[in-house]
């Protein structure tokens, strides 16, 4: 389903993305590709959910928001159940079973710590479990690209 | 509308994305242009293109590693491992003790479980890292990702 040139396209354009008039003209000339052939592509890689989306990561803090990592201990037999209670809500970004006592592990993003704070309140107090909040307070890197 | 809230929405997938932009929010496409350079060479914008669903392209394996670290080399062992190519994201966090005693957290990427595991177990020896208490915390599942838009 993703091809040689699809995999040259995300590796270009992971955190790369030309801001002139024609982007995608230049960026398909690079590549040896047609502006049309490009956008059709990228249509159809978002379309298939290979790409979530196209466009920019902010840094949260700079634009007045606010980002969290939670964790919680979560019975197996519960499990399902209290994913549909956490992803329920919309300020949840994220979120993944891992393999540990604590087994949930989401991000929460909202415009306020306070809002953030709320979520992470509301979702102890629907679930009964302790939410354990576990907001970075150093960043050494934030590079995460992958090659294709 | 305002800019920001404009490219949350990513970009639109057109000849002249920039000049699709510049309708939603009453500014021109030189504006357009010229503000995002802005941004990013700021870093209010820190990455700018396509965002990957990773599990789509065969990484399976996302491995977070975390590490309890003294708080008083935590500093330099984390720029250390943030400056590693095996390591994607690399942040300090609170413990909340007696749950969870780690401080650093590292993310890293594999196709596969044992991939993941390999690269680990080679960057502590290399890094010296296995004095101090670490563990892998494999994605077993991934329940929701709305393509984060913010650097967390």
């Amino acid at each position: 389903m993703v091809d040689d040139v699809d995999r040259q396209i995300i590796n270009r354009l992971q955190g790369h993305m030309l801001v002139a008039e024609r982007p995608f003209a230049v960026e398909a000339a690079t590549m040896g590709l047609e502006e049309d052939e490009l956008l059709n592509r990228l249509r159809r890689l978002l379309d298939a959910n290979v790409l979530t989306r196209f466009g920019p990561l902010f840094d949260i803090g700079r634009i007045g928001g606010h980002v969290t990592l939670a964790a919680m201990a979560v019975p197996a037999d519960r499990f399902d159940t209290v994913a549909g209670i956490v992803n329920a809500f919309p300020e949840v970004a994220h979120n993944y079973a891992r393999d540990h006592a604590l087994s949930m592990w989401f991000v929460v993003e909202a415009e306020t710590a306070e809002r953030v704070a709320e979520v992470l309140r509301a979702i102890a107090a629907a679930t009964g479990l302790t939410v354990h909040d576990l907001p970075k307070t150093r960043e050494f890197r934030v590079g995460l690209r992958l090659e294709a | 509308m305002e800019l920001i809230a404009a490219l949350c929405d990513g970009l639109a997938l057109d000849p002249r994305p920039y000049q699709r932009l510049a309708e939603r929010t009453g500014l021109t496409e030189a504006e357009v242009i010229a503000r995002i350079q802005a941004m990013r060479d700021d870093g209010v914008i820190r990455r700018f293109g396509v965002v990957v669903r990773h599990h789509d392209l065969g990484y399976r394996c996302n491995a977070m590693v975390v590490w309890d670290i003294p708080d008083d080399v935590v500093s330099g062992i984390g720029q250390r491992l943030g400056a590693l190519d095996e390591v994607t994201l690399c942040y300090r966090r609170p413990r909340r003790l007696p749950d969870w005693p780690y401080n650093l957290f590292t993310m890293i990427h594999g196709r596969e479980r044992a991939e993941g595991e390999a690269i680990i177990a080679r960057l502590a020896e290399r890094e010296g890292l296995n004095a101090y208490p670490h563990e892998i915390l494999f994605s077993l599942k991934r329940f929701k990702q709305c393509g984060a838009r913010y650097g967390g």
